[in-house]
């Protein structure tokens, strides 16, 4: 199996106290992985460590077989909505258009190809008519919606979406999603951070099972037994039996 | 009374007046309001003073003490429009009420005593001046009086409202559902701070009460750890920084309600630096030791996470642990001998094992990590 | 016109229009008190830029100014960084302590040099009258300074306010770009203090910027716009103060630039208030309206036109997403329905076409 992303022996401290201990897990390339874990797990973490925004105390990670190096802009990321300040004066398609900022250069502007290539993420989660509206005034699953596009005008080999579901109307989930699947036909790698169980098994073909330590990382069918969620999430919470879902 | 002690006294128990509220305010994160607050009387003791052309008269105190509440009432009706933050909200108020104030000084109080500089910065060496009699008989300065006052005043409204505002400090909501009305008692906290801000400004100045009621409670709180301390302590903190900022005042011939704010800064720098727990040098310390200590249980969790595994060997070897941990080799170094001073690692040829007490350590470390720690 | 005036007015308008812009830069942050505490800490370092040099240069001052300014930030930084006290607390303070001391240089100034000192308080409140030729080409310099970095920077700079962690997977140099902010503000600070003061200057950098947010929801244009608003007020301000005597400069600008803000908020398109509160009276009206024909059709296909009907039928024939109770007890009060009890509501007028 080809990895997109190995992570050897990962270890992340907030004031030596640790977020992510001796974590070792792989993610493959062209498949959807899932990051499930309890509250306080260390998911965001470990999607920021990947990222090199947090600076791990020990341990390596390698993305398709090297360092991490922002200036490749190999990885697109999509943070949590709540993350950002939604009355920022901007539109639908200055966000989108944000995503090639990164390849544009110090000292030029984003010419037609980039705006183009905005427009085109906008038409693919479904916003392209709401390219002029101030971000203020999305609901919900539109803010999401223009985050996935920035990530897609980026161009990315890899995407690392940050809870993307979360608190989303159901038209944009199956929406998300359908963007998702078009991008792993498209060969490409997609790391989410997951919190709802009954449907990683449907969504996904890699999981990686995390509280603190890595629990279990593999192919969902193999790793995503009852057994690895109750290590993973203590026992204390009555986890439903993994249900495949037919369709 | 000699003036010098005149003047400290009334120096000291402004800082005490002061600190009370300002203890509140910086647990509520209210600290700019004081600051908006202190910039925003200006307006009502211009306009107390041209309907009394006396500044010490208690109409005064009244009429800032209201433009003190407009103040706050101001900012949470502009930030409650959904269309400014907070910040720009006081941003926004507190400059135009002072400008309102500068103006009606320029434009008709050019004649008689009342600039903008003694506002902002008073002249706690007036204060032997202005003298209460009663009956020919000699009472002190008015100021001492004044501040005596507003000091058992701020006092008496927090004993008595003492676990009303706490309860409302921690917790707005729970104080609701009990009944005591938080925004009451927000009300009542921001007139008392008003009323405090304009009884002391005549003395100190406005930047100086400002001074008096953040910093003092701020660095208590790098030392306090219950509520009581922390009252007591922001007391203790503001009257001692009045005695040395007098002192050098009076050393150097400068502005004594400047060198009383100064002297907070130092006091506040000396106790952030020195605190036995959460002091610089402290913190400093502690990390270098817990650097060292957390790495060395990395290392032995990664021994023990890799015992029974195929790769166990690889895992283990002198070599190539510390490019697995991404360890610089003389890092790794330091940290195995601190290992292996303590008896939990050992180092046979090249290969680096676990002792029986290293692995219990291990073990009891890492039942504390996952996931009693972290519930679900 | 006379050359003193117009080199006021000119004064004042292009520190309204560097302060607006890049205080927006700052407000857009959430960070617009930042402003005040730059602007009070400032004293001592002009103060002792004075000390130092004997100096009165405004370019000496203003030097002065933007170390002791950038002092206090890096001090609340760093209390930041290593204790648990608040930004807000940790602002206060600064603010005060290093005023504080800016007053005791300024005493110690007047022991020790005398009368050579006269002026330095200017800074307390600004005197824009005292603006000389040389001040605006200082001025027009660091604007263009300014200009040129906002210009070179335009999209790194906006995707830093916006998403940190996002510029910074992008490969940008996060911390060198925020330090880019920081200087920036502090010029902007610095620029505007002989002419409206240490004590008013936050309200240069906060208003523009708060309204010029009303107009528009881009960026560029809200920079733009605040740029604009400074330079306006600027110009007016000092016009203003020129028309009699005892009427400083500084206050007048910033309650103007107040008065614009305040507007802003009320009548902006699409944002103002007031056109909020029109479009929810229609939004009243329609929805009264809807919930009228709702009844009088129940009352048309109803054998009995009086008869009641339970919150319930109204809720749903109108959708669950209707707020029908408000708006029932609304057309009670204009007594258009009435409520009897246990049976529903009931039209106080019998409904045209009724059998």
């Amino acid at each position: 199996m080809k990895w997109a992303i190995e992570i050897e022996d990962l270890t992340v401290a907030y004031q030596q106290q640790p977020v992510l201990w001796d974590v070792d897990a792989a993610i493959p390339t062209g498949q959807m992985t899932a990051i499930v874990g309890p509250n306080g797990a260390g998911k965001s973490t470990l999607l920021k460590a990947v990222l090199g925004i947090v600076r791990p105390a020990a341990g390596r990670i390698r993305v398709r077989g090297r360092p991490f190096r922002a200036r490749e802009r190999l990885v697109a990321y999509v943070p949590q909505r709540a993350e950002l300040d939604w009355d920022f004066p901007a539109t639908v398609f200055d966000v989108a258009l944000m995503g090639t900022y990164g390849r544009v250069g110090w000292l030029r502007r984003p010419g037609m190809a980039e705006r183009a290539r905005a427009r085109a993420a906008l038409e693919r989660v479904g916003m392209a008519e709401l390219s002029d509206r101030p971000i203020g005034q999305l609901s919900g699953g539109q803010q999401q919606r223009v985050l996935l596009a920035r990530a897609l005008a980026q161009e990315a080999e890899i995407y690392l979406l940050d809870e993307p579901f979360q608190g989303v109307d159901a038209p944009t989930e199956a929406t998300l999603l359908d963007v998702l699947r078009w991008l792993k036909q498209q060969g490409k790698t997609i790391v989410v951070v997951h919190h709802d169980l009954s449907t990683v098994a449907e969504y996904f073909d890699w999981v990686v099972l995390l509280n603190v330590q890595c629990i279990a990382c593999g192919p969902v069918a193999e790793a995503f037994t009852p057994e690895n969620l109750r290590r993973t999430y203590g026992g204390r919470m009555v986890v439903p039996a993994p249900t495949v879902n037919p369709a | 009374m000699s003036p010098a002690l005149e003047i400290l006294l009334v120096a000291m128990l402004t800082a005490a007046a002061c600190a009370l509220p300002g203890a509140f305010l910086v647990l509520r994160r209210l600290s700019l309001v004081s600051d908006a607050i202190s910039h925003a009387v200006l307006p009502g003791i211009v306009l107390g003073f041209f309907l009394t052309e006396n500044l010490q008269h208690p109409l005064l105190l009244v009429m800032a003490g209201a433009s003190g509440l407009l103040t706050v009432y101001l900012i949470e009706l502009l930030e409650k429009t959904g269309r400014l933050r907070e910040d720009t909200a006081i941003g926004l108020v507190f400059p135009a009420l002072f400008s309102v104030g500068v103006l009606l000084i320029a434009r008709f109080a050019g004649q008689v005593h009342l600039d903008t500089d003694a506002v902002l910065l008073g002249e706690l060496a007036f204060v032997p001046f202005d003298r209460l009699t009663w009956r020919g008989i000699d009472l002190g300065p008015r100021a001492l009086w004044t501040m005596a006052g507003l000091l058992l005043i701020n006092a008496l409204l927090i004993r008595l409202l003492y676990k009303e505002l706490v309860l409302a400090t921690f917790d707005a909501a729970t104080a609701a559902v009990l009944g005591f009305r938080p925004v009451l008692l927000h009300y009542l906290l921001m007139g008392v701070v008003a009323v405090t801000v304009v009884a002391a400004f005549h003395a100190v100045g406005a930047i100086l009460v400002i001074a008096l009621m953040i910093g003092p409670p701020a660095a208590t709180l790098l030392l306090a750890r219950r509520m009581p301390t922390y009252l007591a302590g922001s007391l203790l903190f503001g009257v001692l920084s009045a005695v040395p900022g007098y002192g050098i005042a009076r050393l150097l011939d400068v502005s004594i309600a400047g060198s009383m704010a100064t002297m907070v800064g130092t006091l506040f720098c000396l106790v952030w630096l020195l605190a036995p727990e959460t002091g610089l040098l402290a913190r400093w310390r502690r990390h270098r030791r817990q650097q060292r200590d957390f790495a060395l249980d990395l290392l032995l969790l990664h021994l023990l996470h890799h015992e029974h595994r195929p790769e166990a060997t690889a895992e283990r070897h002198r070599a190539t642990l510390p490019l697995h941990l991404n360890w610089t080799d003389e890092k790794f170094a330091r940290i195995l001998e601190e290992g292996q001073r303590r008896g939990w690692l050992r180092l046979e040829g090249r290969v680096v094992h676990l002792t029986e007490a290293g692995r219990r350590h291990a073990q009891k470390r890492m039942e504390t990590l996952t996931p009693a720690q972290y519930p679900a | 016109m006379d050359f003193t005036l117009r080199i006021v007015m000119t004064g004042a308008a292009l520190l309204g229009l560097i302060s607006g812009a890049l205080g927006t830069l700052a407000v857009l942050r959430r960070q617009g008190l930042i402003g005040d505490a730059v602007a009070h800490a400032a004293l001592p370092g002009i103060v002792l830029a004075f000390l130092l040099s004997g100096s009165k240069a405004p370019v000496v001052l203003q030097l002065g100014a933007a170390v002791s300014g950038t002092l206090a930030l890096l001090w609340v930084q760093a209390i930041l960084r290593t204790t648990r006290i608040r930004f807000d607390a940790a602002l206060g303070m600064a603010l005060a302590v290093f005023f504080g001391l800016g007053v005791v240089l300024l005493s110690a100034a007047q022991h020790m040099a005398g009368a050579a000192q006269a002026g330095l308080d200017r800074f307390l409140f600004g005197q824009a009258a005292t603006l000389l030729r040389e001040d605006l080409l200082v001025m027009a310099a660091a604007g263009l300074l300014a200009f040129v970095l906002v210009l070179a920077f335009w999209k790194e700079i906006q995707l830093v306010l916006f998403d940190e962690a996002y510029a910074a997977t992008l490969g940008l140099p996060v911390r060198r770009l925020q330090t880019l902010l920081i200087v920036l503000l502090v010029m902007a600070i610095v620029i505007g203090l002989q002419t409206v003061g240490v004590v008013l200057m936050s309200a240069v950098i906060v208003a523009p910027a708060a309204a010029a947010r009303q107009w528009s929801s881009r960026y560029g244009r809200v920079l733009l716009l605040a740029g604009l608003f400074g330079l306006l007020s600027g110009a007016l301000g000092a016009w203003i103060s020129s028309l009699a005597p005892r009427l400083p400069t500084g206050p007048l600008i910033v309650l103007l630039l107040t008065a614009l803000a305040l507007l802003s908020v009320l009548v902006a398109p699409a944002r103002g208030l007031l056109w909020q509160y029109i479009r929810r009276r229609r939004a009243r009206e329609t929805a009264r309206q809807a919930l009228m024909a709702v009844l009088q059709e129940l009352a048309r296909h109803h054998p009995d036109a009086e008869h009641p009907h339970p919150t319930a039928t109204i809720q749903a024939a109108l959708g669950t997403d209707v707020p029908v109770e408000a708006i029932l007890r609304d057309l009670e009060r204009r007594g258009q329905v009435r409520y009897m009890p246990d049976q529903g509501w009931q039209l106080t007028e019998r409904p045209p076409h009724t059998p």
